[in-house]
C-alpha cells in the first residue's frame, strides 16, 4: 500500500525539516534577497530608498566597466590564495607534520601559540594586528630595535600584512584539522615505506598526502570560503585604502552599499561575490567526489 | 506512527503560536518616542541635552516615556545606522538628529515628517535665524527639520609655533602663497614640527572636502554645483590649482605625511597630541574645534584660550571678498512614520527650547541659530574665539545637498588621495573627477567651465 508507505518516508525527514527551515531562513534567503536587490536601483537614502524600481543587469554593466571592480577582484584572488590556499593551507600542514615529531613539550607550546590567534574574536585579533603592523606598532619598534629600516606597512605594503595577518589568525585551523587527519595514517604503511628505503620527504609526498588528500580537499574548501568573506580584519586594519590598495570584493561591496548608499550595485558586487564562492565550492567537491572509489 | 505524526505537528504549531505571541503589546495608556542621536567618547554634548530634555518633558507629560537611544560610531557609521534604521517603519525613530547634508535626500526617500503646520504654531520658530531655516527645507519648499546649531571653518594655529618661527602675530594671510610661505618658514626653522596641515585623502571622509578642499576650490573661485542650471561643475581650472596646492603642501612635506592623512583618526593626534604639544604649526578645522579643548572637552587644555589663534581661510589670490568657509550643521527631524506625531514634536520644541539650545550650543561650541542665544553673553563669552569664527557666517557657503553628493564627495576625496600619494598630477586627478562625475550624474547634468 502505497500511503502509508510514502508517511513514512515523510517521517523519517521530519527531524531535519526544522534544520531545513533554518537554511532557508537564514541562508538561502538573505542569498535570494541580495540577488534580487542586485536586480534593482535600491538606495539607502533618496526617491529609491523605499520604492526600488527594478533595472535588470544594468548594475552588473557598470560593475563590469568600473575601473575599481578588476583591482578588488585581483586583491580578492591575491589574498586568498597568498593567505589561505599558500600561507595557511601549507604552514598549517607543515605545523602538523613538524609537531608529530617535536618533543610533546615543544609540540604542546607552538599549538598553544598558534590556536590563541584563532580563539581571539576577529575584532580583538584585527586591532592587535593593527597595532603590530601601525607605524609605531610592534614590529617596526622590533625592526628599529635591530637597527633595520622602518616600513610603514599598513600604507607601503597593505597586502603583506593583511596576508600575514590573516595567516596568523587562520592557521591554527588548517594545523588542527591536519593533526587529526595524520593521526588516521596507518602507521603500517608508512613503515613499509621506510622498509623499502623511502626518505621523509617521500614518505610525505607518495604516502601522507594521497592517504589524507580528502582532507586536504575539504580543508582548502573551507579556508578558502572564509578567506573570501573576510571583512572585519581588512576594515580595521586598512579600510580598503590606501587608494584601493586593499579593497577586496567583501570591502567593496560594504563600501558601494553603505557609505555611498548604493544598495543596488552593492549587492551586485555581493552576488559576484558569492558566485565566486559557489565556483571554489564546486571545484573542490569534485576533487573530494573523484577519489572515492 | 501517524499519532506521533501529528504530536510533532501539534508541538510544532503551538511553538509558531507562541512564538507570534511575543510581540510587545503596549499597555494602554503609556506612550513611547524613541529618539536616536550620535554620541562618542569625545562627543558627549547631545547626549547631555537628551537627558535633559527627556527628564522636563516626561515630568510636564505624564505616561510618556522618552526612550533615547545613543548611536555610538563615527559620523560615516552614524549616518549608515541611522539610514538602516529609517528604511523600516518598525525601527525608525520617533525624533533623530539629522545632518543638514542629508535632509533633501531623506525627505526624497520619504523619511522626514513636513513639519509646516506644526512650527506654525509654535512661538519659537520666528527666533530662529533665517539663513540657518534654510537648511530643513526639502526641494517643494516645505521644512522638515529644525537647525540645532551651524558651524564654520577657519585656520587655527598655534602662536608658541608661529613665534619661534619668527612669524608676526595676529597672522591673517591673504593669499595662498602667503600660506605656503609661511609653512616653508616654520618648516626651515624648526623641521620637527609639521608647519601646516589640511585634510586630504578618503580616511577622513567630510572633513577632507569640509576642511579643506572646498576652501580651496571655492577660494579660487570655482565650485561643486551651479544652482541655477542644477548642473555639477567639470574641467574647471580652480579644480586643478586647489589639488596643485595640495601638491605642494605634501609634496614639499609642509603638511603631515600621506600615510597619516589616510588615517581616519588623524584629527585625534592633531587635537590630542600635535597642537597641545606645540608639534603642529596650524590646521584648518571648525568653529568646535574649542569643544575640544575647554573644561569637560575630550582633550582637555585650558591654555589653548591663550595659545591658539585662529585665521580666515583666504581666496587663491586675495580676491574678494577675501575669506571663504564652509558650514555644515545638524537639525532635529521626526519621523515620517512616527505614531505619535505631536508628542514626537512636541519633544523636539523641548529639546530645542532656550535653555537646552543654550547648554548644547556652547558645549559644543557650535554657532548659533536661535537668535536669543545668540545674544546670550554666556554664549559670546563661551570661548575667546566665538566672534571670529561666527563672522565667518558671511563669507561661508554649504553643500549642495543632493542624493548625489556622496558620490561626487568621494570622488573628491579620491582625487586628493591620488595626489598626495603621487599616483596622479593634479591635471590627471582632475580628468578622473570629471570622468567619475559624468559617470555618477550623466553627462547631461554636467557644465563645463
Amino acid at each position: 500500500m502505497p500511503a502509508p508507505h510514502h508517511r513514512r518516508q515523510f517521517a523519517r525527514y521530519l527531524p531535519v525539516l526544522p534544520a531545513v527551515v533554518l537554511l532557508a531562513v537564514f541562508l538561502a534567503g538573505p542569498v535570494l534577497w541580495a540577488f534580487q536587490a542586485s536586480l534593482t536601483n535600491a538606495g539607502l537614502t533618496g526617491r529609491h530608498a523605499r520604492n526600488p524600481e527594478w533595472v535588470g543587469l544594468e548594475n552588473y554593466q557598470r560593475l563590469l566597466q568600473d575601473p575599481v571592480f578588476p583591482l578588488s577582484l585581483a586583491l580578492t584572488v591575491l589574498f586568498v590564495g597568498g593567505s589561505a590556499i599558500l600561507g595557511q593551507n601549507i604552514l598549517g600542514l607543515a605545523l602538523a607534520v613538524l609537531m608529530r615529531r617535536a618533543r610533546p613539550a615543544v609540540s604542546a607550546a607552538v599549538g598553544t601559540a598558534v590556536v590563541a590567534a584563532w580563539v581571539l574574536p576577529e575584532i580583538v585579533a584585527a586591532f592587535a594586528a593593527y597595532a603590530f603592523f601601525s607605524n609605531d606598532g610592534t614590529i617596526n619598534q622590533l625592526l628599529g630595535g635591530l637597527g633595520l629600516a622602518e616600513v610603514d606597512w599598513l600604507y607601503a605594503m597593505p597586502m603583506v600584512a593583511l596576508i600575514l595577518a590573516n595567516v596568523w589568525r587562520g592557521t591554527a585551523f588548517s594545523m588542527l584539522v591536519y593533526r587529526a587527519a595524520l593521526g588516521g595514517v596507518p602507521a603500517e604503511l608508512t613503515e613499509a615505506a621506510h622498509m623499502d628505503g623511502a626518505g621523509a620527504w617521500q614518505r610525505l609526498v607518495f604516502i601522507t598526502l594521497p592517504v589524507i588528500r580528502g582532507t586536504i580537499a575539504t580543508n582548502l574548501m573551507l579556508i578558502t570560503l572564509q578567506t573570501l568573506a573576510v571583512f572585519t580584519l581588512i576594515w580595521v586594519m586598512t579600510a580598503g585604502g590606501p587608494a584601493n590598495g586593499s579593497s577586496t570584493l567583501p570591502v567593496m561591496a560594504y563600501q558601494e552599499a553603505f557609505k555611498f548608499g548604493d544598495i543596488g550595485y552593492g549587492t551586485a558586487v555581493a552576488s559576484v561575490l558569492i558566485l565566486i564562492g559557489a565556483v571554489f565550492g564546486a571545484a573542490y567537491l569534485r576533487l573530494l567526489r573523484e577519489q572515492k572509489p | 506512527m501517524s499519532r506521533r505524526v501529528s504530536l510533532t505537528v501539534s508541538l510544532l504549531a503551538a511553538a509558531v503560536l507562541a512564538l507570534s505571541g511575543c510581540t510587545p503589546a503596549d499597555p494602554a495608556g503609556s506612550k513611547t518616542i524613541k529618539v536616536a542621536y550620535h554620541k562618542t567618547d569625545s562627543f558627549t554634548a547631545l547626549d547631555t541635552m537628551f537627558q535633559d530634555a527627556k527628564k522636563e518633558f516626561e515630568a510636564a507629560n505624564q505616561g510618556v516615556t522618552i526612550d533615547l537611544q545613543p548611536i555610538q560610531a563615527n559620523d560615516d557609521d552614524y549616518g549608515t545606522k541611522l539610514a538602516l534604521a529609517l528604511r523600516s517603519p518598525s525601527t525608525a525613530p520617533d525624533v533623530f538628529y539629522e545632518d543638514t547634508f542629508k535632509v533633501r535626500s531623506d525627505v526624497d526617500a520619504g523619511y522626514l515628517l513636513n513639519l509646516d503646520s506644526r512650527l506654525k504654531s509654535w512661538e519659537d520658530w520666528d527666533k530662529f535665524d533665517a539663513g540657518a531655516k534654510e537648511a530643513g527645507k526639502a526641494d517643494d519648499g516645505g521644512t522638515y527639520a529644525v537647525p540645532l546649531g551651524t558651524d564654520t571653518r577657519a585656520i587655527w594655529y598655534n602662536k608658541k609655533v608661529f613665534e619661534a618661527a619668527g612669524i608676526a602675530l595676529p597672522w591673517r594671510p591673504a593669499t595662498w602663497q602667503d600660506i605656503l610661505d609661511t609653512a616653508r618658514k616654520i618648516k626651515s626653522s624648526n623641521p620637527d614640527v609639521i608647519p601646516f596641515n589640511m585634510y586630504a585623502g578618503k580616511g577622513t571622509g567630510e572633513g577632507t572636502v569640509m576642511q579643506g578642499f572646498y576652501e580651496l576650490l571655492y577660494g579660487a573661485g570655482a565650485g561643486l554645483y551651479d544652482q541655477d542650471a542644477k548642473k555639477w561643475v567639470v574641467g574647471s581650472a580652480g579644480f586643478k590649482d586647489s589639488l596643485t596646492f595640495l601638491q605642494t603642501l605634501y609634496g614639499e612635506n609642509l603638511a603631515v605625511t600621506p600615510a597619516d592623512a589616510l588615517d581616519p583618526n588623524v584629527w585625534k593626534k592633531v587635537f590630542g597630541d600635535w597642537f597641545p604639544k606645540g608639534k603642529l604649526g596650524a590646521t584648518v578645522e571648525g568653529s568646535y574645534t574649542p569643544s575640544f579643548w575647554q573644561k569637560g572637552g575630550s582633550y582637555e587644555w585650558p591654555a589653548y584660550a591663550q595659545d591658539m589663534g585662529v585665521a580666515p581661510f583666504p581666496t587663491e589670490n586675495g580676491g574678494a571678498p577675501g575669506a571663504v568657509s564652509m558650514s555644515g550643521g545638524w537639525t532635529l527631524a521626526v519621523g515620517a512614520d512616527t505614531k505619535q506625531p505631536d508628542l514626537a514634536f512636541k519633544f523636539l520644541t523641548t529639546a530645542l527650547n532656550e535653555k537646552n539650545s543654550l547648554s548644547f550650543t556652547v558645549a559644543s561650541s557650535q554657532i548659533a541659530v536661535r537668535t536669543d542665544v545668540a545674544a546670550d553673553p554666556g554664549y559670546q563669552s563661551a570661548n575667546p574665539f566665538v566672534k571670529d569664527v561666527s563672522s565667518l557666517v558671511a563669507v561661508t557657503r554649504y553643500r549642495p545637498a543632493t542624493s548625489d553628493y556622496p558620490r561626487i564627495s568621494a570622488a573628491v576625496q579620491e582625487a586628493t588621495e591620488a595626489v598626495i600619494t603621487g599616483k596622479r598630477t593634479p591635471e590627471q586627478a582632475a580628468a578622473d573627477y570629471d570622468a567619475a562625475v559624468t559617470g555618477i550624474v550623466g553627462g547631461d547634468k554636467t557644465l563645463r567651465k
